[in-house]
Order: structure tokens, then C-alpha cells, then sequence
């Protein structure tokens, strides 16, 4: 992903977040989207991240992280304890993204999911006339050392919604330059979802 | 003298006329033996305690004019390290039950007039704990910017919050537990059954006469072995040995057996064998929740933790804080948690100073910004 697409998307979830609410990101990385949103929303925000030197750079930030997989550290959570809990770009990349919905949809009175969009036209001419898997710069891997589990699209993602009677409240969908309004399943790299 | 010590410290001592213990028994009159390093700021706002583990002391760091070897947490305290002591004003204090210079079974009954042996009470960690709060009071601390510790320190922490949760504004808890594992009391327990098998430990009762040196050294010996990992002792020895061609003999000819011979022996030079007894049965007797679930002890903690476990320990191994991390998010409490990569072992904590140091600037960064506002 470029960081245009990063930046863009970061602005739209910290516009959607309200002041002084609390926030957890799962699979918070370095800390960079939380430490927006500590500054320009006043957050009270917890990461849960894998990695440790991610886990260095957040508590440099003075965010507090708590170092464990995602997959089973929701568990210790109340129910709704936190206003919003993220998953920006995580969400291809574990092994039970329906589990781990569930459980962030039951700890979080609302969720952020954000993830690549799988059916954008670059991946879907990369395949067409290339006849192989995809590297765009929204998924900028090789078959072989992807860290994603699981590729979908935005309809995939609207289809479930529907299914499991997930509300979405608010969406937006990026591409490279921007907002992207007509057919976001074709042309945006990004979809951002706020859902209940 | 190394760059950024401390430089040359010395012990001080806090008397006090008793203290009750959790065993209803009172302790009196009662020594604390401690060391300061830096400066107390006005409004006593700047002051950190740290907790020592099982055969530590007072002496964290700087030298002691007749001593060559700098305080145990020397890499870690001292200007502009973690705990920096031109910010900072850092103290830490011998447990009671201990024996260098606290109230311990080598100190004398005034009751009788001897050493106390098995005559002094059993002490638990929360007795250490009030004991320190008596010399904090006696500073003139209300609020420690921060409690740290690892191993048993890291339960004296975990006691602090649970004892005295509006005297601190955070916590470090490092490579520790809320309560010991039947394995660790196993642990313990050949430990302290190797004191007491020495035919000198005389029932407790060996103060001026010969001292149970073979037996501490042996359970030194075992204690060693679990601070240690498979790989760090891989790394460290190998397979090496004095001997050229392999020799049947009893004699340590490996060098890890050579090693844990060294250390059993420089052990009992400054350790007291009752001491290893009593403060071993403490770690045991820990269990800070007890009947209640741990995340009700945490309830209503507004102090922020910072959680710290490596990766090879086996003896506190890293699921046993998580368990803190998780009873900290039911209970609501502000807690950062990482298991540090490291193949140290238990020793960890008092070697992976880079990546402790950097968690634990930041974070007392953090805690300052936010009592300043």
C-alpha cells in the first residue's frame, strides 16, 4: 500500500472517531494510527500487536501495547469495554478473520475494518492477461511470501455483512488519488468499513 | 569505576519499634537496611523503589569503598539509564528476612539476647511490602512515580499495587508471577531441603559455630540451573571440559560444573542459609489473589503497568504474566505488556538491559507526562 492510500485512510477513521473515546487496535503495528488519533482525537488507545520491535516503537510513542497474537487475545476483554476497536489492515492476515470479528464486534460497541480490496481492476488485469497472482501496490507480495491468509473483496466483505446482520454504519473506499465514489469494487485499493 | 555510575554509595538503615505480620506475630524492633540514589526533587514526585529478588540486596548500584563489584542493578540505574538518577530518585531497600542488614533469622531476639534462627517468624511478601511502606512514609513519599522489580521483586511489586494502590503511579512487574507453580515450589523445596540436610545447619541454630555451607551451596547450585536456559548453558559451556581426554572421576571436570561449583561457593560467603530458607518460603506462600479472582484485586487500579517477560525463561515462564495482563483488561487497568526475545533464561532480566532500558524510559516518560498534568 502507498502511503497516500495510509495517510488518506488514517484521516477518514480519525474523522470518524469521536473525541476523547477509547480505542483498540488490533494489530496495531508501530503505532502510527493510534498516535494520530491520541493527538488529534485525544484518545485513550491500547494496541494489541505480535511483533516486538513493533512493540518498541509504540511504547516510544507512549501508547500501551499489549505483545500478543490477536487470535486469542481478545478473551481477557469485557463485553463493549472499548467505543471503537480497529482493524485496519490486519484483517487478511489472520487465520480466523470470522472469529475474530465476532470477538471484536463483542468488545467494541463499534468496529473499523479496513483491508486491501482484492477485486480492484489492476488485480483483476494481472490475473486476466498475466495469468498470475497479483502484486499491486495495495498488496505489494509474491505468492510466496504474502503475509495474507485470506483475500477479499468489498462485496465479499458487504456480502458477509449482510449475512451475519452486521450493521454497516459509515464506508469509504480509496484508491490512489483519493476518494473513490463509482464502482469502488473495481476501482478502489482500499475499503474502510464502521460497523455494529 | 565504570562511566555513568552512580559512584561510591553507602548503606543506610531505617529503625522502626515493630511491625505485625501476616502471621499475627510482631517483628520488633525492626532494621531496613537501604541505598538512595539521586535526589529527592521538592515535591517528592521523582521517587522510584526498587525491589530486590531472592538473594539480593539494598546495594543496586555504585560501589561500596571496599567492594569491587558494582550494585546487582548497576546497568540499569545511574545517570541517564533507564532509572536515571539525574531525574530520579532512586531507593532500594532489603527485604526483611534478609540478611544484609535487615531484620533477619541472623539478627538478634532482643527477647533472648541470641541470633533469632528458626525463632523468627515466617515473613511473606506482603510483610516485606509493609515494611518498605514504613521507610517510603518515613522519606516522605506519598506517591512512588514508580514500583519495579523482577522475579521476587516483581511479586513485591504486584504487592504494592494490591496493598497500596494510591501510593504509586505505576508498576513494573518483570519476569514473575502472582503465584508460584507447583513446579517453582518444587524448586524451592530441593533447595531448601539441601540447607537442611547439611548435618551444620544444626535445626537453624549454627550462628557461631560452622555454617551450613555445603548445603546453601548446593541449593545455589539448583537455583542457578533454573535461571539459566538450555541454550545459555549451551552457549556458555558447551560440552567443554578441563580435562583433555574424558576422565572418570567425580571431580567437576566440565566447565559447568565447574561453574555452578564457583558459584555455590561464592554464595555462601555472603548469603545466610535461615535467610535462603525463610525468603524461599515466602515466594512459595505468594498468592496475591488467594480466594478472590485476580482481576478484583486489580479493580479500581489506576496506576498504569508495564508488564515484562522474556521469551527462554522456564522458571517464570511468560504465561504467567499474561495471566496479569488479562486480570489488567478485565479490570480496566492501563497495562503494556512484552515477552522480550531472549535466550538468558530467567537471568533475562538482569541482562537484556537495551531492550528493558528502552521499554522503561518511554514508559516512565509516559507516566511523568501524564502526573504532570
Amino acid at each position: 500500500m502507498t502511503d497516500k492510500t495510509e495517510n488518506t485512510s488514517y484521516k477518514i477513521i480519525a474523522d470518524w472517531i469521536e473525541e476523547k473515546s477509547s480505542v483498540l487496535d488490533l494489530g496495531c503495528g508501530g503505532g502510527e494510527l493510534l498516535s494520530l488519533l491520541m493527538e488529534r482525537k485525544n484518545v485513550k488507545a491500547i494496541g494489541i500487536e505480535l511483533s516486538e520491535q513493533a512493540i518498541y516503537k509504540c511504547v516510544a510513542k507512549g501508547i500501551s501495547v499489549v505483545h500478543e497474537n490477536i487470535e486469542n487475545g481478545l478473551n481477557g476483554y469485557a463485553d463493549k469495554s472499548f467505543d471503537y476497536v480497529i482493524l485496519y489492515n490486519t484483517f487478511q492476515e489472520i487465520k480466523n478473520p470470522a472469529v475474530v470479528l465476532g470477538e471484536a464486534l463483542r468488545v467494541g460497541k463499534k468496529v473499523i475494518v479496513g483491508f486491501p480490496n482484492f477485486a480492484h481492476w489492476a488485480s483483476r488485469f494481472q490475473i486476466f492477461f498475466n495469468g498470475r497472482v497479483p502484486v499491486t501496490s495495495s498488496m505489494p507480495f509474491q505468492w510466496y511470501d504474502t503475509p495474507n491468509l485470506h483475500f477479499l473483496s468489498i462485496l465479499n466483505f458487504e456480502d458477509y455483512c449482510n449475512i451475519k446482520k452486521i450493521k454497516i454504519e459509515k464506508f469509504a473506499f480509496i484508491g490512489k488519488s483519493g476518494s473513490v465514489k463509482l464502482l469502488p469494487n473495481l476501482f478502489a485499493e482500499m475499503g474502510i468499513f464502521l460497523v455494529s | 569505576m565504570e562511566k555513568n555510575s552512580v559512584g561510591l554509595v553507602e548503606t543506610k538503615y531505617f529503625n522502626f519499634d515493630e511491625l505485625v505480620l501476616d502471621s499475627k506475630e510482631k517483628l520488633k524492633p525492626v532494621t531496613i537496611a537501604y541505598e538512595t540514589y539521586g535526589t529527592l526533587n521538592k515535591d517528592k514526585s521523582n521517587a522510584i523503589l526498587i525491589e530486590h529478588a531472592l538473594t539480593g540486596d539494598s546495594h543496586a548500584a555504585g560501589e561500596h569503598e571496599d567492594e569491587d563489584k558494582p550494585g546487582w542493578w548497576d546497568s540499569m540505574i545511574g545517570p541517564g539509564k533507564a532509572f536515571d538518577t539525574e531525574k530520579y530518585f532512586v531507593i532500594c531497600s532489603n527485604v526483611i528476612g534478609g540478611c544484609k542488614g535487615s531484620t533477619g533469622p541472623a539478627s538478634i531476639n532482643p527477647k533472648t539476647g541470641k541470633t533469632y534462627g528458626l525463632s523468627f517468624p515466617i515473613i511473606t511478601i506482603a510483610d516485606m511490602v509493609r515494611a518498605q511502606k514504613k521507610l517510603i512514609d518515613f522519606l516522605g513519599i506519598k506517591k512512588l512515580l514508580t514500583v519495579v522489580g523482577g522475579s521476587m521483586g516483581g511479586m513485591q511489586v504486584l504487592q504494592w499495587l494490591a496493598s497500596y494502590p494510591g501510593n504509586l503511579l505505576s508498576a513494573i512487574p518483570i519476569a514473575t508471577t502472582v503465584k508460584h507453580s507447583p513446579q517453582q515450589i518444587a524448586f524451592s523445596e530441593v533447595g531448601r531441603q539441601a540447607v537442611m540436610s547439611d548435618p551444620d545447619w544444626r535445626n537453624g541454630n549454627y550462628y557461631g559455630a560452622s555454617f551450613p555451607l555445603r548445603g546453601l551451596s548446593v541449593a545455589r547450585m539448583i537455583g542457578h540451573i533454573t535461571y539459566m536456559s538450555d541454550i545459555s548453558m549451551a552457549e556458555k559451556f558447551g560440552r567443554r571440559s578441563k580435562e583433555e581426554k574424558p576422565v572418570f572421576k567425580f571431580e567437576p571436570s566440565f566447565e559447568v560444573e565447574g561453574y555452578l561449583k564457583y558459584r555455590g561457593d561464592s554464595f555462601v560467603k555472603r548469603f545466610d542459609a535461615n535467610s535462603y530458607l525463610y525468603i524461599t518460603k515466602s515466594l512459595d506462600l505468594f498468592d496475591l489473589a488467594g480466594e478472590k479472582k485476580l482481576h478484583q484485586v486489580f479493580a479500581g487500579i489506576r496506576a498504569k503497568l508495564l508488564i515484562l517477560s522474556f521469551k527462554s525463561d522456564w522458571l517464570y515462564p511468560s504465561y504467567q504474566s499474561k495471566e496479569i495482563v488479562k486480570a489488567c483488561k478485565l479490570a480496566g487497568v492501563d497495562a503494556t505488556y512484552c515477552e522480550i526475545f531472549s535466550t538468558y533464561g530467567h537471568d533475562a532480566f538482569l541482562l537484556e538491559v537495551e531492550e528493558e532500558t528502552h521499554l522503561i524510559k518511554h514508559f516512565l516518560e509516559k507516566v511523568e507526562s501524564e502526573y504532570d498534568r
